[in-house]
């Protein structure tokens, strides 16, 4: 144990010596969620909604009808209550809810004026407004169809309510991405280039013939790293909390928890790319160049996974960070706890013990 | 038997077809300063990286200290040092940090490791350069340092790869001085080099060629059999009937 403390004492040595290093640490956090403060607004296609009728009658079965054929949205159940939606919001099974009151028709039949209240999951804002856009429209439109040649208006109020995040903020979007990003990047490409320092510099071989356990050159390796990245992330959260004004609704120790677990699999992966990689540059290339992309890409802060191809999907599925994402905004935004995140939780633990658990094992065929 | 430090039996490794080292068998007593030459691609750090358990033997046997390398790795680690062909301490880290990091790790107490740096330090004449990073400091004075701390823990082997290798002639003399010292303390030297001088510093020296021992004697003997002036010629004598080109 003690000869433990004594190498993580060296790593911090090495990490607090090396200006880039810490410059990457901590300045490509700050750069990026200032940089990330400019959201991009996509199509939409194919989100779930609900549809909660009091109504069902002639006029709102049109509307129906219209939303059904157009291909932005799918219907993905009809809803009888509030409590429901709220429900299927809150497990993320549905984008957006449209409730019809139950006098629609004869309201607008008799006082020429009726409403309709969309509600819409605006933790993505981007995704939040253009839904409710295509709503607006399509009210619209059969607003139009009915007035058509008749002299006193027909008017359909849309009401509006953006859920969880009234106000559209874009952090609400990006600083849950940018979280996974930094994360992922300082993690893997930290400890793969320290492991890769160690070989290329000769200081490993001394190390493996040492008596000290090679396994606890490795954990006494990320041990700094898990530390300074739960800095990091407090570094983080502050800004966008108090510079940015995200909202923060859940657990932190929550938070935190599932922040660890990420922060283990970013290590593990940053250790499989130290195995096979004999130079500091070729480590720091493929850390950047594979955690960058697939992160940018399928996490679904930058560009909606809902409308990618479905091979894309699929691929998705094994980025850690798009994992994440759905934690923290579930955690940051919606303040849901363990139960409405636990099999996100699981599939992150799933992938971190098979990648902990390959790279331990080439780490010793590298021995042999 | 417990004189001898190093003994080998037809020690072979083999990556695919291509034999590294072939079948090596030599002994190394106790205390004895023994050189391993060879031209570059000869075996020479393929050898040394089996005797020191950085790599599996494909066949033969060796013990170290009188473990065995296959069964008693975890002991020969506890006894050997190891000073590698780079560089191999911290650049990032100044010479107290290193000797307390090298110390930690085999082992030694705070008070061990206090006592020893002290005298390393004072022995070295680094007294001003303590608390400098070791990437600041001249080679030669590094390649000093990394031997006084490679044999810190008081092993019964060193194993030193190509120790002196860029150094100048005066520091490559100095560096010698401490390998005699350490010597007469009965530690035992196993040095790889290139430099034919130091060939003649050794007390018995083994000559490879193309993974393959084949000369071992002293220095005088070498030169009496091969009936040459300097170790120079006999290493030219040898090696030249070398097929591997160097690489």
């Amino acid at each position: 144990m003690k000869q433990f403390l004594i190498f993580v004492r060296k790593e911090f040595y090495h990490v607090f010596r090396d200006p880039k290093t810490l410059l990457m640490l901590f300045g490509m956090p700050v750069t990026l969620i200032l940089l990330f403060g400019f959201a991009l607004t996509n199509e939409i296609k194919n989100s779930k909604i609900a549809v909660c009728d009091y109504a069902n009658d002639e006029a709102t079965q049109r509307i129906v009808e219209k939303l059904r054929a157009n291909n932005s949205f799918e219907i993905q159940e009809v809803l009888m209550s509030h409590l429901q939606i709220e429900e299927a919001f809150k497990r993320g099974k549905i984008k957006l809810a449209i409730v019809f009151p139950t006098d629609f028709n004869s309201d607008l039949q008799h006082v020429n004026e009726a409403q309709v209240q969309v509600i819409a999951d605006a933790s993505d804002p981007n995704t939040a407004t253009t839904l409710t856009n295509y709503v607006r429209n399509i009210v619209m439109s059969y607003q139009n169809e009915i007035t058509d040649g008749k002299t006193i208006p027909y008017q359909i109020k849309t009401e509006t309510r953006m859920l969880y995040n009234p106000e559209l903020k874009g952090a609400t979007n990006f600083v849950p991405g940018v979280m996974a990003l930094v994360l992922l990047l300082v993690c893997v490409l930290m400890t793969s280039v320290s492991i890769v320092r160690e070989k290329e510099t000769g200081t490993m071989e001394v190390l493996l013939v040492s008596p000290f356990n090679p396994f606890l050159v490795i954990i006494s390796k990320a041990v700094p790293y898990f530390f300074l990245s739960l800095v990091n992330l407090t570094v983080i959260l502050v800004l966008s909390v108090f510079l940015l004004d995200m909202p923060f609704n859940g657990n932190i120790f929550l938070l935190y928890g599932e922040s660890s677990i990420l922060i283990i699999t970013a290590l593990s992966l940053g250790l499989l790319i130290s195995n096979s990689t004999q130079s500091q540059q070729a480590a720091m290339l493929i850390s950047l160049l594979g955690m960058l992309f697939p992160t940018l890409m399928f996490t679904g802060f930058l560009f909606p996974l809902e409308n990618m191809p479905l091979p894309l999907q699929v691929i998705a599925n094994i980025v850690p960070s798009k994992w994440y994402y759905i934690i923290v905004k579930s955690i940051m935004i919606k303040g849901l706890g363990f139960s409405a995140i636990w099999k996100e939780t699981l599939i992150l633990v799933s992938m971190t013990v098979v990648l902990l658990f390959v790279s331990f094992k080439k780490f010793k065929i590298r021995l042999a | 038997m417990a004189d001898i430090a190093i003994s080998t039996n037809k020690l072979t490794k083999r990556f695919g077809d291509f034999v590294a080292t072939n079948e090596i068998t030599f002994d190394v007593q106790q205390g004895e300063i023994f050189g391993f030459l060879g031209a570059n691609g000869a075996g020479k750090t393929t050898a040394m990286r089996m005797l020191c358990g950085l790599s599996v033997p494909s066949s033969g046997e060796a013990t170290i200290a009188g473990y065995d390398i296959y069964k008693q790795t975890e002991e020969i680690k506890k006894h050997i040092g190891y000073m590698s062909q780079k560089f191999s301490l911290y650049e990032d880290l100044n010479v107290i940090e290193n000797i307390r990091f090298f110390g930690g790790i085999y082992g030694l107490s705070g008070k061990e490791i206090k006592e020893k740096s002290n005298t390393l330090i004072n022995q070295l004449g680094l007294q001003h350069e303590a608390k400098k990073l070791v990437g600041s400091l001249p080679l030669g004075w590094k390649q000093k340092l990394a031997f006084s701390v490679a044999i810190l823990h008081e092993p019964k082997i060193v194993f030193l790869d190509e120790p002196t290798g860029g150094v100048d002639p005066v520091t490559r003399r100095q560096f010698w001085d401490l390998i005699y010292a350490a010597a007469d303390r009965g530690i035992t030297i196993f040095v790889t080099t290139h430099y034919m001088d130091e060939a003649e510093y050794c007390n018995r020296i083994s000559m490879m060629v193309d993974g393959v021992i084949k000369a071992l004697d002293t220095p005088r003997n070498l030169k009496k059999q091969f009936s040459a002036a300097s170790m120079d010629e006999v290493f030219f004598e040898l090696a030249r009937g070398a097929q591997r080109k160097a690489d």
